[in-house]
């Protein structure tokens, strides 16, 4: 019995082998095809597009990397979305009082890590629903932002885009992936350093098997609290990055409730990239073009449609893919449930 | 302190509330034996492993390796000190591979990165070794139970085990895969490991262990080797009282058809579990048995014959009324019982008292409420009945059905299912999980209603239990029924043949 299921295993046909990689190859061919196209036609608008569908999934692709190191480790993370907010205002009070952007982005980090840390202490100490707590962190930050927010306050500076040498002046990629703030090609790195932690290293293989049958772990000696907290702690600093990033690089001030809903969408652009990094960026990339190409068509007025529904692209695009667009994706199995050592 | 012992447990002692779990527990496993532990469920064997694996901390006692007393506080000591345990339900990461589920926590690497090349070979040469084959590469959850468990026994030896602690191993396995599970523990024993395992099977520890020791009731009540004692003595071991290990029952009376399937249909999930154009009947005062290896659509059968689960083509006539479509209540009311396969999920309210769960069925009926409102005295009167009828060993009534022990636990569904006036029994793996007594207990019952009257359809994947009791016997391979047997005149080789798929019945 056991050997001809082994030799059936073996005698898969080639489409079933590699059809995962090749509907995404044709799917980029076509894409990349296009922008060519496009770009010939017309310049000017390719690269503005392109490059504001960059600058906007990074908030995006940040959330989404936090919730996928929470999730991967069986915790569930909505309260991304205040993280970014009270990280954002801190990282702003930091830029606005000592006008060093680097130490206001280390706040901003670690603002989101201490947020990090209180949902993991809710939710891995003290076992309390990790709905709940996620709530708490959103209504916590929404509540303490819009108190202590004071207008007319003055910021020193904003991160400035930094071309990298040569490649900055490659027609068209040069200036949409080549010449970017800081933040943004963190982000970018950030998603391969994570996609190599989770799949290549031990401590990815850990995490995971944390978050899918945490007991099986923990008779094998893993520490299933420990890397809990580590996990929860390490995304919140990265979406900490999310939310300075919105306010040192890319508005350059704070407004109430600036985030205004991305550390949910990120939650979507997560399961969208099927709790996968690379997914997720691409995820992300997909919102931030659609996020682009609303801001694209209300600047052209090409279209007689009221504003407020060219606004909704984004959001529309959220709820067809949460709704089931993307196929059988299988969150890890023990997340959301609190690991009781017996 | 003779030096021959690898392991040593000295007045293990551990209390969990309201149990005394281990009392003064010794036991000794010599270098390259396979040591038994046998005992009722509940009598301590778990917990006792669990202490020495590191995932209990006893209340005193201690543990000694190799004479030297060695405290193990947590699975990373157990490991350290070459004890691997294969846990009753499997340890595994079901999305993970074989590789990875095997070097989980004690990876191969290169620079910072795990090594799969080299981990994978020095999977295949342990594999070659001990002769468990594997595939690395495949993901667990699309691989047998037996291989799984091999992955199990894999992991530790993985990590150099040389006691190897096995939980009821053989509780998940076909017949087939219990004997491979042997010739895997044979070769272990060759090349030097050291076994405990328990079970509360007593066949299989006269065919496999050097050496037995008996518990109950958290203490060790007898340590003996196969040559010398016999079936019947360690149950009586076991149970501390003698015990029936066969059924007595006289010939059928076969009555009228009460229960009748007609060309069913369920599509499952997938082919393990769905049921094609599945046809039988039960008549008044006969047992027919379902026999299958798990996993051959049997749960979605039961499913869909008890109304659980929305068949997609066929019809279920009960008692000469064809049955609506997923309709438990009609089908309790026309006289049906059903003891489901799940006790937990299915067969209990847990967090309910004892009251509440005898009238799951009836609780809306005369005399348990009157309109709207409930009869407190009824529902009470009614529970003191059935506890004493059906023997359920409880504080009180109002005890949460959660608290007790598996065997009780089942006594309360048969109690309510069995209490009502019905028709057709269909009992899904009705001891699955329980002692000896309670096995008993409720083949005794089963019997009794046959004799009765009532139609009985007993599903089960222990053939033992199958060939002790139906009189007439289906069975079902990949979701089909291959054949349909007289119980008294086929073998057990024969019913393993027809599990198996390896034999088709000539049609008649």
């Amino acid at each position: 019995m056991t050997s001809s299921s082994l030799s059936q295993v073996k005698t898969y046909s080639f489409w079933y082998r590699y059809k995962r990689y090749i509907i995404p190859s044709v799917l980029a061919t076509l894409l990349l095809i296009a922008i060519i196209i496009f770009y010939r036609l017309n310049p000017a608008v390719t690269q503005a597009v392109l490059a504001s569908t960059i600058r906007q999934s990074t908030p995006l692709i940040l959330g989404a990397l936090c919730g996928i190191l929470c999730e991967r480790a069986g915790i569930v993370n909505i309260g991304i979305e205040g993280q970014m907010l009270l990280s954002a205002w801190t990282a702003y009070m930091m830029n606005v009082w000592s006008g060093n952007l680097l130490l206001s982005v280390i706040v901003g980090a670690l603002t989101g890590a201490l947020l990090g840390m209180l949902l993991a202490f809710t939710s891995v100490t003290l076992k309390l629903n990790q709905i709940i707590g996620g709530t708490v962190i959103n209504i916590l930050a929404l509540g303490l932002t819009g108190f202590l927010y004071q207008t007319g306050m003055t910021t020193k500076g904003k991160l400035q885009p930094i071309p990298l040498g040569g490649l900055a002046d490659i027609p068209l990629v040069g200036p949409v992936l080549f010449n970017n703030p800081p933040i943004t090609y963190t982000a970018i790195a950030l998603v391969f350093l994570l996609q190599i932690y989770l799949f290549m290293t031990p401590w990815g293989l850990r995490t995971r098997s944390v978050g899918e049958h945490p007991r099986a772990a923990d008779t094998l000696g893993i520490n299933v609290f420990r890397t809990r907290y580590i996990n929860t702690i390490v995304g919140g600093a990265i979406a900490g990055l999310a939310g300075a990033f919105l306010t040192l690089e890319a508005v350059g001030s704070f407004e109430r409730g600036m985030t205004n809903g991305r550390g949910f969408v990120a939650l979507a652009v997560m399961i969208f990239g099927k709790w996968n990094p690379i997914g997720a960026w691409l995820a992300a990339l997909l919102f931030g073009f659609a996020n682009a190409m609303q801001t694209q068509f209300q600047f052209m007025g090409t279209f007689d449609i009221p504003h407020q529904f060219i606004g909704i692209i984004p959001y529309v695009l959220t709820i067809i893919v949460v709704s089931g667009f993307v196929g059988r994706s299988r969150p890890p199995a023990a997340e959301g449930e609190p690991y009781e050592k017996e | 302190m003779e030096p021959n012992y690898v392991l040593e447990t000295k007045n293990i002692c551990k209390d969990f509330p309201g149990v005394k779990a281990n009392v003064d527990v010794d036991i000794q496993l010599k270098t390259g034996e396979i040591l038994a532990i046998l005992g009722e469920n509940g009598a301590g064997k778990t917990t006792l492993l669990n202490i020495i694996y590191g995932l209990y901390s006893q209340d005193s006692g201690e543990i000694l390796l190799n004479g030297k007393s060695s405290p193990i506080k947590n699975p990373n000591d157990a490991i350290k000190a070459g004890i691997g345990m294969v846990h009753q339900h499997f340890m595994l990461v079901p999305v993970f591979t074989v590789l990875e589920n095997i070097i989980l926590g004690s990876e191969v690497l290169w620079g910072p990165f795990i090594n799969k090349s080299k981990a994978r070979q020095k999977i295949i040469e342990l594999s070659n070794l001990y002769g468990l084959e594997v595939d690395p590469d495949t993901v667990v959850e699309d691989i047998p139970v037996g291989v799984q468990q091999r992955v199990e026994i894999l992991k530790a030896l993985y990590r150099h085990a040389n006691i190897l602690i096995l939980d009821e191993p053989t509780a998940v396995l076909t017949p087939q895969e219990t004997n491979d599970l042997f010739g895997i523990i044979k070769i272990l024993k060759e090349q030097g490991v050291s076994i405990v395992f328990i079970t509360h099977k007593l066949k299989e520890v006269l065919e496999i262990a050097d050496r037995i020791i008996v518990m109950r009731r958290g203490k060790v009540v007898g340590e003996t080797i196969p040559s010398e004692t016999s079936e019947k003595e360690l149950a009586n071991m076991m149970v501390g009282r003698e015990v029936l290990l066969q059924v007595e029952k006289g010939i059928a009376q076969p009555k009228e058809i009460v229960f009748e399937v007609k060309h069913l249909t369920v599509k499952g999930s997938s082919q393990m579990h769905t049921v094609h154009n599945v046809s039988f009947e039960v008549r008044a005062g006969e047992i027919l048995g379902l026999a299958g290896v798990q996993g051959n659509g049997q749960t979605e059968l039961v499913e869909a014959i008890t109304g659980l689960r929305k068949p997609d083509e066929g019809m279920i006539i009960l008692d000469g009324k064809t049955m609506p479509i997923q309709s438990p209540r009609v089908m309790v009311e026309n006289g049906m019982a059903h003891i489901p396969e799940d006790r937990h999920k299915h067969g209990l309210v847990l967090p309910y008292e004892l009251t509440d769960n005898f009238v799951l069925c009836t609780y809306y009926q005369q005399p348990y409420s009157r309109g709207a409102i409930r009869d407190e005295k009824a529902i009470l009167e009614n529970a003191v009945e059935l506890i004493q009828r059906f023997d359920v060993r409880t504080p009180s009534p109002h005890s949460i059905a959660g608290n007790l022990s598996g065997g009780n636990q089942q006594k309360v569904i048969v109690g309510r299912e069995l209490s009502r006036p019905v028709k057709i029994v269909i009992a899904n793996q009705p001891t699955r999980g329980l002692d000896v007594g309670s096995i008993e207990y409720i083949h005794k019952t089963l019997v009794k209603m046959r004799d009765q009257g009532v139609a009985v359809l007993l599903i089960s994947a222990e053939l033992d239990e199958i060939m002790g009791l139906s009189d007439r016997i289906a069975v079902m391979y990949r979701g089909q029924i291959v054949a349909t047997v007289n119980a008294a005149d086929t073998s057990r080789e024969e019913m393993g043949l027809l599990m198996a798929g390896l034999k088709q019945q000539q049609s008649e």
